[in-house]
């Protein structure tokens, strides 16, 4: 495995003020060609702002497996969405 | 009209179509996907800024004639390309020497452009230039990590250099035309760029573990027509769909 190429997440940043998304994975050699591929890669149509590469390795991921404890328990507790509030009028859009 | 002008921006449109027609002979080729794209981007940005150069020189010429007769439709002799720029792709490592040879000219090129007493070649030099500055870093990056590489790479890369450093010369040899637009402050004078070719071509080649050679004979003659072999099998290629179906657009 060590002779692999590593693998690399690539998140943009779309426009100053949004927050950085992800976008896809590559491989490259080091992090400097990673951002280099990233930007050959993912920006090619003017989609970003800033880019930053991150190792997949250094990504611990939630086990699917563990879904149902992880997530259902948040799914009926409807009192946690704040939609029971009247906004005055005078608020306009929040 | 400026004949000068015209024949010394032809020899740079030349320049950017001939080596980005080989650099986009890599797609569907390289080594990894990735590069797979990152070749093609560069390829068109160099032929986008031939169609630029084309584009201004056959308004210079007031011929009608287009980028794509002026691309397309001349015969070898009259494409007045660099040597370096036709060179057969052979391997990556060379591919990208010569794309960091060519960048590491053209980003100062471009840079005294942004100065030049012509405000189309102004507007050229103004996109190009952050084009260029990208591609030294790309070529770079590689010529780098190959030089400074396993046994395999150190060695291509070396070869390539040995192989490509001859043709280098003739990216400062400037055509009396050329010599007419610089004097008119139309285009750079070549020689004075040679101070920061040096010096973006040494800093990569120390952390490369490459040296520079010295060139007792360089490789010249694309500018005044007279091509290598292979100029006749990339022009039979670029020419292919022009001669076949004259006057086609899409």
């Amino acid at each position: 495995m060590s002779n692999e190429t590593p693998l690399w997440e690539v998140f943009i940043r779309p426009r100053n003020g949004l927050s950085h998304k992800h976008c896809g994975s590559l491989h490259a050699a080091d992090e400097v060609m990673a951002l280099q591929a990233a930007r050959d890669t993912y920006t090619r149509r003017g989609e970003g702002l800033s880019v930053w590469v991150v190792p997949s390795k250094a990504i611990f991921a939630s086990d699917p497996d563990q879904a149902a404890e992880n997530f259902e328990p948040g799914v009926d507790k409807v009192y946690r969405h704040p939609t029971f509030y009247d906004i005055p009028d005078e608020v306009g859009h929040m | 009209m400026s004949a000068s002008l015209f024949n010394a921006l032809l020899e740079l449109g030349d320049d950017h179509l001939i080596i980005g027609h080989r650099m986009s002979e890599w797609c569907g080729h390289a080594p990894l996907l990735e590069e797979d794209l990152a070749m093609p981007n560069m390829a068109l940005d160099m032929i986008g800024a031939s169609r630029s150069l084309y584009t201004y020189s056959g308004e210079l010429e007031g011929k009608g004639r287009d980028e794509d007769q002026l691309a397309y439709l001349r015969l070898d002799r009259e494409y007045k390309n660099c040597l370096l720029a036709e060179r057969p792709n052979e391997d990556f490592a060379h591919t990208m020497l010569k794309q960091l040879y060519f960048a590491a000219f053209m980003e100062p090129y471009w840079q005294a452009a942004l100065n030049s007493s012509d405000a189309t070649i102004r507007g050229i030099a103004g996109k190009a230039v952050k084009e260029v500055a990208y591609h030294i870093r790309h070529a770079g990056e590689w010529v780098i990590r190959l030089g400074d590489g396993t046994e395999e790479s150190m060695s291509r890369m070396a070869e390539a250099v040995v192989e490509m450093h001859p043709y280098v010369e003739e990216l400062f040899t400037m055509s009396e035309d050329a010599k007419a637009c610089a004097a008119a402050g139309q285009l750079p004078d070549r020689e004075t760029l040679r101070n920061a070719f040096e010096q973006t071509i040494s800093n990569i080649f120390d952390q490369a573990l490459l040296e520079v050679p010295a060139v007792p004979f360089p490789q010249l003659g694309g500018r005044t027509g007279h091509h290598g072999e292979e100029m006749g099998h990339l022009l039979s290629q670029l020419q292919y769909v022009q001669r076949a179906y004259p006057g086609m657009s899409w």
